[in-house]
């Protein structure tokens, strides 16, 4: 049993009861809601003639189905299915007075994206959402995890979740980023270490130099892929970084506010003597860029390694490497460097802010994008969008020889116009290879960086990314923690 | 108002469902596309559905077209990936009313417990034999215990576990959450109110 960690803290603050099933009944500081996993929950609080029970902690956008491509964006959208979930949607929020933020508000985006930009999501929260990848607001030092839309339905009805609570892992990540090493080659470095279900029973708790080293927005590409481990969640205790991001914000607390949140902030960072249930250290010392050879996340090593042999993993996942072999077109002992690409992705939740797109702009400023190559730059949120036109950064993109699009949640699920066709590889900035998943059965994503992926774009093939290190840099004044309140 | 849909499940009876193979993701089981319809009524006909018909709409030998059973038996780490409850209910409704595995994803076994969905974990040894013993005998009876754990099939029973707060959730007949919830709203406010995010009143 893990004591006084902020998980613990958190679960202390926002318990309301305990259930005749002797699971605990949580208060939800902020739900975030979108178009796909709403509609039925909507439908089923109508059924039982109940309402929203607290419309001011729910903010709504609009990120899977949305068309990204500026041409096919206006309504009504040409796919009526589409076009059918985001009316529900609207309607819906509009009859619970829901606060909604839609194409063309200025802040519609994938919802873990644009939440922390509009300082919604805070340090010592419980934030839920329709989607597994809640988890990433845990970089707050929050606890977000995803829910079913029956939780949904609670979280309407109720303002609550039954949950169990979890066991607490300590990730202890030692060492330092090498140049031209991120945030997402960490999290893909755990997750290969620790195994896709390794997190099961657990929430991870992300600490160590490497981790406090990282921005806001690396910590929140680090928790966003708790859930591929396994992990209900995953956090990062607040510290200055944090403040300093949340600062001025919109929904960020200012004036006297301000002092109070942040002494209840720094009183939800886990004690100094807090115990875990277990600690595990992970090395960022050496450790070169990821990419992922298989059809799950866990399948994954250094761009410098070789594809492990069936022999050199555990006997329960053989079986698991044979379909990737098979699948990915791939031998055993070979590398990954040279995999050839049909299509670039730099954006989802995972990687769709800011600084990822700086990032992957600092590679591409006078590269072009490999001739066999389509190459999408869908940003995250209309907000860093804005923020990569005014910094230069979508030129950049643009000249490279990038679609760049409109936010949504894009080609990382094909649920919308995007995705992949026949048996294409895509290097992708998002969190998920698994077969059929980028809309295509025969399909092939390669998981990495942002600056992984602009080096495959331009190099037409899977390569190491710190080859492109460009001396010179961009030059964009802007940084991550700017909010962008006048953008 | 709020009706308790509770009715207890402790036990599940049928004939089995194997299907193999570890790190069984959400999308497989119900693909991304089928998300698009706002309600779950034809999520029967989506459950694994790129896995059950080939490019030409042909059925594959896939077990879901092969077996008619309502118990699933599955291997490790089952139901990955998306948080998706349209998964759950694409096997609910396609006929599944219990599964037994080495183990789940979280987020998928909370989506069967609100369904009233038992899911059951047990060794890999003992799900080998059950795939095994179900393949041989696809029309023999399995049964699901829920409040022991154990799955008695072929004259005997093996062992297994349902995670507590499902069991009794499932035993209880309260895994509808909403109705057990709602009537704490009071309790909420109050511990609302002492959150210093809240707006005070």
């Amino acid at each position: 049993m893990s004591e006084n960690t902020l998980y613990d803290k958190v679960w202390d603050q926002h318990k309301v009861a305990t259930l005749p099933n002797g699971a605990d009944q949580l208060f939800i500081g902020l739900h975030l809601i979108h178009e796909v996993t709403s509609p039925q929950a909507f439908a089923m609080l109508e059924q039982r003639d109940l309402e929203v029970a607290f419309p001011d902690r729910t903010i709504a956008t609009s990120d899977h189905v949305v068309p990204t491509d500026p041409e096919t964006r206006s309504r009504p959208f040409a796919d009526e299915q589409a076009e059918t979930m985001l009316s529900a949607l609207e309607q819906n929020v509009e009859d619970a007075g829901i606060r909604f933020f839609g194409p063309g508000s200025g802040d519609q985006g994938i919802t873990h994206v644009m939440a922390p930009e509009l300082g919604l999501s805070q340090p010592g929260m419980t934030v839920v959402c329709g989607d597994s990848h809640t988890s990433t607001h845990g970089a707050f030092g929050a606890i977000g995890v995803g829910i079913g839309t029956s939780q949904i339905r609670d979280v309407f009805a109720t303002g609550c979740i039954a949950a169990e609570k979890a066991a607490v892992r300590r990730v202890e990540v030692t060492g330092s980023l090498g140049a031209g090493v991120s945030a997402k080659d960490v999290i893909l470095k755990i997750i290969g270490d620790l195994g896709v279900d390794g997190g099961v029973g657990h929430v991870y708790e992300y600490g160590g130099p490497a981790i406090r080293g990282l921005d806001m927005e690396g910590r929140l590409a680090v928790c966003n892929m708790s859930i591929e481990g396994g992990a209900r969640a995953g956090y990062i205790n607040p510290d200055e970084t944090t403040y300093a991001y949340l600062r001025g914000r919109e929904f960020a607390p200012d004036g006297q506010e301000w002092v109070q949140h942040r002494d209840y902030w720094e009183s939800m960072r886990s004690e100094p003597d807090a115990s875990y249930d277990d600690v595990v250290e992970v090395d960022a010392d050496g450790l070169a860029p990821m990419v992922t050879w298989g059809i799950n996340p866990g399948q994954v090593i250094e761009v410098t390694e070789t594809i492990p042999r069936p022999e050199d993993l555990p006997e329960n996942k053989r079986d698991t490497a044979r379909k990737a072999y098979d699948h990915m077109e791939i031998e055993p002992g070979d590398t990954m460097t040279g995999y050839d690409i049909d299509v670039a992705f730099l954006g989802t939740c995972t990687n769709g802010r800011f600084t990822d797109f700086r990032e992957a702009a600092q590679i591409l400023d006078g590269e072009h994008v490999a001739e066999d190559v389509r190459a999408l730059a869908v940003p995250g949120s209309e907000r860093v969008k804005r923020k990569c036109e005014e910094a230069g950064i979508a030129d950049v993109f643009r000249q490279a020889g990038f679609q760049w699009r409109e936010p949504g949640c894009s080609m990382c699920l094909a649920m919308n116009d995007d995705q992949l066709y026949g048996d294409e590889v895509c290097a992708s900035s998002s969190n998920r290879n698994f077969v059929g998943r980028q809309g295509s059965k025969e399909g092939r994503t390669v998981l990495m960086s942002p600056a992984m992926v602009a080096a495959a774009a331009v190099d037409g093939a899977v390569t190491d990314a710190r080859e492109y290190n460009d001396e010179d840099g961009l030059d964009t004044a802007t940084d991550e923690s700017d909010p962008g309140v006048n953008a | 108002m709020v009706s308790s849909e509770s009715m207890s499940v402790a036990e599940v009876t049928g004939s089995g469902v194997p299907v193999s193979g570890d790190d069984i993701d959400t999308d497989q089981i119900l693909p991304a596309r089928f998300l698009k319809e706002i309600t779950f009524e034809n999520m029967g006909k989506y459950a694994f559905h790129d896995e059950r018909y080939d490019d030409d709409g042909n059925p594959t030998a896939h077990p879901l077209n092969e077996y008619d059973g309502n118990i699933l038996v599955v291997n490790d780490n089952f139901g990955c990936g998306s948080s998706r409850e349209h998964a759950p209910q694409g096997l609910m409704r396609w006929g599944i009313d219990g599964i037994v595995g080495e183990s789940f994803a979280e987020i998928f076994a909370d989506n069967c417990k609100s369904l009233g969905i038992p899911t059951l974990t047990t060794s890999p040894e003992t799900v080998a034999e059950l795939q095994s013993f179900i393949k041989r005998n696809p029309d023999e009876q399995l049964t699901i215990d829920v409040r022991t754990g154990r799955v008695a099939y072929d004259g005997g029973s093996v062992n297994g576990s349902i995670d507590g707060g499902a069991q009794e959730a499932l035993l209880k007949g309260v895994y509808d959450t909403t109705a057990v919830m709602y009537a704490n709203l009071e309790a909420t406010e109050d511990t609302a109110s002492k959150l210093p995010y809240v707006d005070a009143e």
